[in-house]
């Protein structure tokens, strides 16, 4: 009766051999390790956002009016308000910590290289969404950082010739930010970024599957079945699905079925980065003033300038790029060439040898570098711009740009080791 | 069905003029979505110039009117408290109003357009207080000047163009709105006609 039900199913929507290509018969490479927890805990952290997000619409007002006393609402008389508005608040700060993390990885072993390029376009796209999608869910509180945060980030439009002016009147709808800006913000947040967003983790995943995942080694599971690969005992234990076959014309080594290895894997990341995340929540919810910043427990008042706008932690690393220009045009098209620059990463680098395993020591210190300077203009970001600080930060701005300057130039004729030819 | 051979220059250009047609009802479309995002009637109502009739004001007399929820100030200027801007230059922060704080045209000595006619945003730039008007009695903040602004919450000060004192919290000068002449008796606030 049931197997009827599910092949009757079957035919009409092939929903088991979807499963079988995806989940059950897709190839991992064997070797993934600490790094490759971030992309399924981005899901997870995902669909936390969704979850939470939509419980909190329901008791928060969109309005200039009662954006702020809704949020104390929830927080005080709601039953389980406060954890659920945590895990939002906390989710938001988790979900660029893995982010971060997973871009890092794809930087490490070479993941963006041919033929992965538009997986990583995809992933760049998320990122940017991400980005939207924070900054306006931190207006929603409608808190005193809320307000002039965004009045800082709506004029960097503004610095745009010509139309500068009249598109931050556009984006807020009114002559300074109001209940207008507030509710178009609201209906991006809850409903058009989210939609986007899926999507776009839709088609990340969907052309990842297509090219395979990469592996800490950065060689390629996948060979030609020219006879001449030899399989080991291991290589012939799984069934993988045909179309990774492709009927017969390859054969995976080095290969296990996602699920159940890496399923069971990936809970083992999920364990432990939920421990984390509830110690956030329950112990430090605020992040010590980073994920939620003191000024914001205070209404927004148009008429009262805090005393230093810091934007959240993550936004900081592109802040001090932002600042350390003088220009205010300069500055703000250095900030979207900082992201563009990741962006392009595919082309800025020209090597073929993936993995910073096997590539030159001058890979491998252009890339710690990279991180220092993320790491330091993060910090440099959230510090008041002192001369000291503005020096550093165009110090660590150059190193940024630097690392893409350095990486274009190094990589057609780098000294690289010799690739192994299986899995290490 | 027919077999009539397939006309390729046919099908082609069918194609573009359906796709053309096309992109433009999609842009046609896309307008009210786009325009909805512009300041609503009640926005630009509310964001409106306002006018003030300063036929009446006297000598050193300060009134403020309402602008998008702020207060403005206008003030009539003596001819002491202009010949006193000069004095205290070396001690402003901003003498030469370098920083974007004002309309083109109130870029001078005075920041204003006739130079005993002061309008400005009366919004202290530190934290947004309202600073007081001391026509008389600013010597008791700045040695040696009749007049200016002292703002109560910080203790910053501003002379009587608006320029902000070295040493306080405030770190740039007053803010001038756009403002113009409609006559010598109406002042339009809000509002230059693009002469910025």
């Amino acid at each position: 009766m049931f197997k009827n039900l599910m092949s009757w199913i079957e035919y009409r929507l092939p929903f088991m051999d979807k499963m079988n290509l995806h989940v059950m018969q897709y190839p991992a490479p064997k070797n993934f390790n600490f790094w490759y927890f971030f992309g399924s805990l981005a899901i997870l952290v995902l669909v936390n956002q969704i979850l939470t997000g939509i419980w909190l619409t329901m008791n928060y007002e969109p309005s200039a009016e009662g954006a702020f006393a809704s949020v104390e609402y929830i927080m005080r008389d709601v039953d389980y308000g406060w954890l659920l508005r945590y895990m939002h608040s906390t989710g938001a700060s988790a979900f660029f910590v893995v982010v971060y993390l997973h871009m890092l990885r794809g930087m490490m072993y070479g993941s963006y290289q041919k033929p992965r390029e538009l997986l990583w376009i995809f992933g760049m796209l998320i990122f940017l969404v991400l980005m939207a999608e924070a900054f306006m869910g931190y207006m929603l509180p409608w808190g005193q950082m809320s307000y002039w945060g965004a009045q800082v980030i709506i004029s960097i439009f503004g610095v745009i010739p010509f139309i500068g002016d009249d598109l931050t009147l556009w984006i807020r709808g009114d002559y300074v930010i109001s209940g207008a800006t507030l509710n178009r913000f609201f209906a991006l947040h809850v409903i058009a970024l989210p939609l986007v967003l899926v999507i776009l983790v839709f088609l990340h995943i969907m052309a990842l599957h297509e090219v395979g995942s990469n592996n800490p080694d950065g060689i390629d599971i996948k060979r030609d079945n020219d006879g001449t690969v030899e399989l080991t005992e291991a290589d012939k234990k799984f069934t993988f699905h045909q179309y990774f076959t492709r009927g017969g014309k390859k054969v995976i080594v080095d290969a296990i079925p996602f699920h159940p290895y890496y399923t069971v894997k990936d809970l083992v990341g999920v364990a432990g980065f939920l421990f984390i995340f509830a110690f956030v929540i329950f112990f430090m919810p605020e992040g010590g003033g980073f994920f939620l910043e003191p000024p914001n427990f205070e209404t927004a008042n148009p008429m009262k300038t805090p005393d230093h706008i810091a934007p959240v932690w993550y936004f900081t690393p592109f802040y001090a790029i932002l600042r350390a220009i003088p220009d205010p045009l300069f500055g703000a098209a250095a900030m979207f060439l900082a992201i563009v620059a990741l962006a392009l990463l595919p082309w800025i680098d020209r090597g073929t040898v993936r993995s910073v395993r096997y590539r030159s020591e001058l890979h491998r210190w252009n890339l710690v570098f990279f991180c220092i300077s993320f790491v330091a203009l993060g910090i440099l970001g959230v510090l008041p711009a002192t001369p000291t600080y503005a020096l550093l930060s165009q110090i660590f701005s150059f190193t940024y740009f630097g690392f893409f300057a350095l990486l274009w130039l190094y990589s057609k004729n780098e000294k690289t080791k010799p690739l192994p030819v299986r899995l290490t | 069905m027919s077999n009539a051979p397939v006309d390729h220059g046919r099908r082609r250009f069918l194609t573009i003029a359906t796709s053309v047609v096309g992109g433009v009802g999609a842009v046609g479309v896309a307008v009210p979505f786009i325009a909805s995002w512009n300041p609503s009637e009640r926005a630009k109502q509310a964001g409106a110039a306002v006018s003030a009739d300063i036929s009446k004001l006297e000598d050193g007399q300060l009134i403020r009117v309402e602008w998008r929820g702020r207060p403005v100030w206008i003030v009539k200027r003596t001819e002491e408290m202009l010949s006193q801007l000069a004095d205290t230059e070396n001690r402003l922060r901003d003498p030469g109003s370098a920083e974007p704080q004002q309309p083109t045209y109130a870029q001078n000595r005075h920041r204003s357009i006739k130079p005993e006619i002061f309008v400005a945003v009366g919004i202290c730039t530190h934290l947004g207080c309202s600073p007081t008007y001391l026509p008389t009695d600013f010597a008791a903040q700045i040695e040696g000047i009749r007049s200016g602004f002292f703002c109560p919450c910080h203790g910053s000060r501003f002379d009587m163009a608006g320029r902000v004192f070295q040493n306080v919290p405030a770190p740039t000068n007053l803010v001038i709105p756009p403002y113009m002449f409609i006559d010598d008796n109406t002042i339009l606030i809000g509002e230059d006609e693009g002469a910025a």
